[in-house]
């Protein structure tokens, strides 16, 4: 078909919607893939509130002991099932100060162990080691392991729900 | 009869449904290319085994965080040859992948790539990723203890990509925790997403083999020649061709239906993987591992330097990318015959024999402590002093043991103990269990100075 020549008549009225029409598709276009696109990031439009989940009481944890407390994520989403636990690794240091070191290795996420004669946090994917203060010890990990908030409220010790930690570059 | 041949016909005039496939019956194709030929064909019936297999399953499986796993059992213990649809769909994937490198091998090796078939190797390095993503992707809904694990590695490894790793690896999780739209995403990009994606490339890809021709096989000598290539191919074909079918598509439908077959062998004698454990991201004892295609990068990512970690996550696969990309473009004449190319076979065995290592590791991973490992017996102890015993006791409980074995009992990270004493002097061992190494703790603030003597005294008693 022949490009629409501007000197027959009716010509630039044909043109004139082409062109506004383009437009429009451009534009709709745009508003369609905001809730397309909207979908695809939603993880990093919600609100995560953060919560202090109570895990036990002072006198349940020995001083100088490590060990493994599970808890709820925050706001999990209704369908979340088993998904929605998460856990942390509990350490008294003393009457009144814990640590509360996250389960998931700073190398690529896996979940460490607690060996308490040894003790050392082990991880079962790449060999990864970790001392009992969370300090790097051994394999691949960059850095040490991370830490939830911890405090104790009412004799209630409380960590704080917070984002997966994820190691950057 | 007579009327079903009369509809047929209709169909036929309307449609022109043998209009358009006969050409494609009929087309001429180099009379060599024979068994070498039949690989990129077997992708695709596998390909196609996946998708039927793929849409059955999901007519059973519930992509819901909290509901999948409940489902996986359902199909695997309930439904009626649910386990054999699983066992197609596992080794459908792996068939799918194996098929898919050796494809790649034959079309390098052979120098296919060259002009005029660019755009058939660069959309077929895409349709190699995709295919890979699958498989990761696919493994991850086996949504079990392994596959909850298998998403919290994919956002930490997607977390290493520079400044907007953090993001992509909350998007990947759809959350900044794991939770209820984990899975949902996973299902979106496996079963909508990249398979849409899969289709178009796939069609794309097949219309090119059409549009240029299948390559003749190489020969020693004769060199692509841009300028005259293309009038050279025609008129070999228009001398010597054959119809793609029979006289060679035959090749390929035996081919794929013996690779079907064997997919459905193992589908009944193997069986699908195990459903593990519930997926519950508290479950510290979980011992995630990828698929079996994915073990030597599960092994590259135990080995590598952990400075350079963060260099090789976020840029290696953007440079290889770029070197797949640019084979073609800037090897795109000459020789294509294997003999005439001594880097390409070069490249092929570093590469294999570099991949092929890492895998046997990884099926192995001598790094990871072994867990399961029990206190050495009496009879491996011997006769031994009381400090001495007491030392036997502290490499059990000290962890010593999941690294380091001593015979036969422990892991493989570490040096095997069960001589050390000869190699050894006390002094030594104290220095080294106190200052660690490379892949060891210190545990110079883990040991008193008695367990050290003790433990040392044990190990100098590890003789010939």
């Amino acid at each position: 078909m022949n490009k629409p020549d501007i000197k027959k008549p009716g010509e630039t009225r044909r043109l004139f919607i082409l062109k506004f029409i383009w437009i429009v598709s451009g534009i709709i276009t745009l508003i369609i893939s905001i809730p397309v696109i909207g979908a695809l990031i939603e993880p990093l439009l919600r609100k995560t509130p953060e919560t202090w989940r109570s895990v036990g009481k002072v006198s349940d944890f020995k001083i100088g002991e490590t060990v493994l407390v599970k808890f709820l994520n925050t706001s999990p989403l209704p369908w979340s099932g088993e998904s929605a636990k998460t856990a942390s690794w509990l350490r008294r240091i003393s009457d009144d100060q814990f640590i509360a070191f996250t389960i998931n290795c700073a190398h690529l996420g896996c979940p460490v162990r607690w060996l308490p004669d040894a003790e050392l946090f082990l991880c079962p994917c790449h060999g990864g080691v970790y001392k009992k203060d969370g300090s790097y010890a051994a394999g691949p990990p960059p850095h040490d392991l991370d830490r939830y908030a911890v405090r104790v409220v009412n004799n209630n010790v409380e960590i704080r729900t917070s984002p997966i930690p994820i190691t950057t570059f | 009869m007579k009327n079903v041949i009369k509809i047929w016909k209709w169909i036929d005039d309307r449609s022109g449904i043998t209009e358009f496939l006969k050409p494609l019956q009929d087309h001429l194709v180099p009379p060599d290319a024979k068994w070498m030929y039949v690989f990129g064909s077997a992708t695709l019936f596998c390909f196609i085994l996946q998708v039927i297999t793929g849409v059955a399953l999901s007519f059973l499986y519930q992509p819901s965080t909290e509901t999948a796993y409940e489902s996986l059992k359902f199909i695997t213990n309930e439904t009626p040859f649910g386990s054999l649809l699983r066992g197609l769909h596992f080794f459908g994937a792996s068939a799918m992948i194996l098929l898919v490198g050796i494809h790649m091998i034959r079309v390098y090796l052979m120098a296919a790539f060259k002009y005029p078939r660019e755009m058939s190797w660069i959309t077929g390095v895409i349709l190699l990723l995709l295919t890979v993503t699958m498989g990761y992707t696919g493994q991850l809904l086996r949504w079990d203890s392994n596959g909850v694990w298998s998403a919290f590695v994919g956002a930490e490894q997607a977390g290493r990509i520079p400044l907007i790793g953090k993001p992509i690896g909350y998007i990947l999780l759809g959350g900044r925790t794991m939770g209820g739209a984990t899975l949902s995403r996973f299902f979106a990009i496996h079963v909508f997403l990249i398979p849409a994606l899969l289709f178009g490339l796939i069609g794309l890809h097949i219309y090119l083999v059409i549009r240029n021709g299948i390559s003749e096989p190489p020969l020693a000598g004769r060199k692509v020649v841009k300028e005259n290539y293309r009038e050279w191919y025609q008129s070999m074909l228009r001398q010597k061709g054959v119809p793609f079918w029979p006289y060679a598509g035959w090749r390929d439908l035996t081919f794929g239906v013996i690779v079907i077959v064997f997919i459905l062998i193992l589908s009944i004698v193997v069986g699908p993987p195990e459903i593990g454990n519930p997926p519950d991201p508290a479950d510290i004892y979980a011992n995630p591992r990828p698929d079996w295609y994915l073990l030597w990068i599960f092994a590259l990512f135990a080995l590598m330097p952990r400075q350079i970690e963060s260099f090789a996550m976020a840029f290696s696969p953007v440079i290889i990318g770029i070197i797949l990309v640019m084979l073609p473009l800037v090897f795109n004449k000459g020789e294509r015959s294997a003999l005439r190319r001594p880097w390409t076979i070069a490249v092929v065995i570093i590469m294999a024999t570099v991949i092929g290592t890492f895998w046997y590791f990884g099926t192995k991973s001598p790094w990871s402590p072994a867990f399961n490992t029990k206190p050495l017996s009496a009879e491996v102890i011997g006769n031994v002093n009381p400090a001495e015993m007491h030392g036997a006791e502290l490499f059990y409980k000290k962890a010593c043991i999941y690294c380091h074995a001593i015979s036969e009992n422990g892991g493989s990270r570490g040096p095997d103990l069960t001589h050390v004493g000869n190699r050894l002097t006390n002094e030594q061992l104290i220095i080294k269990i106190v200052n660690g190494g490379v892949n060891m703790p210190s545990f110079g603030s883990i040991l008193s100075s008695n367990d050290l003597n003790d433990l040392t005294s044990f190990l100098m008693t590890r003789k010939q």
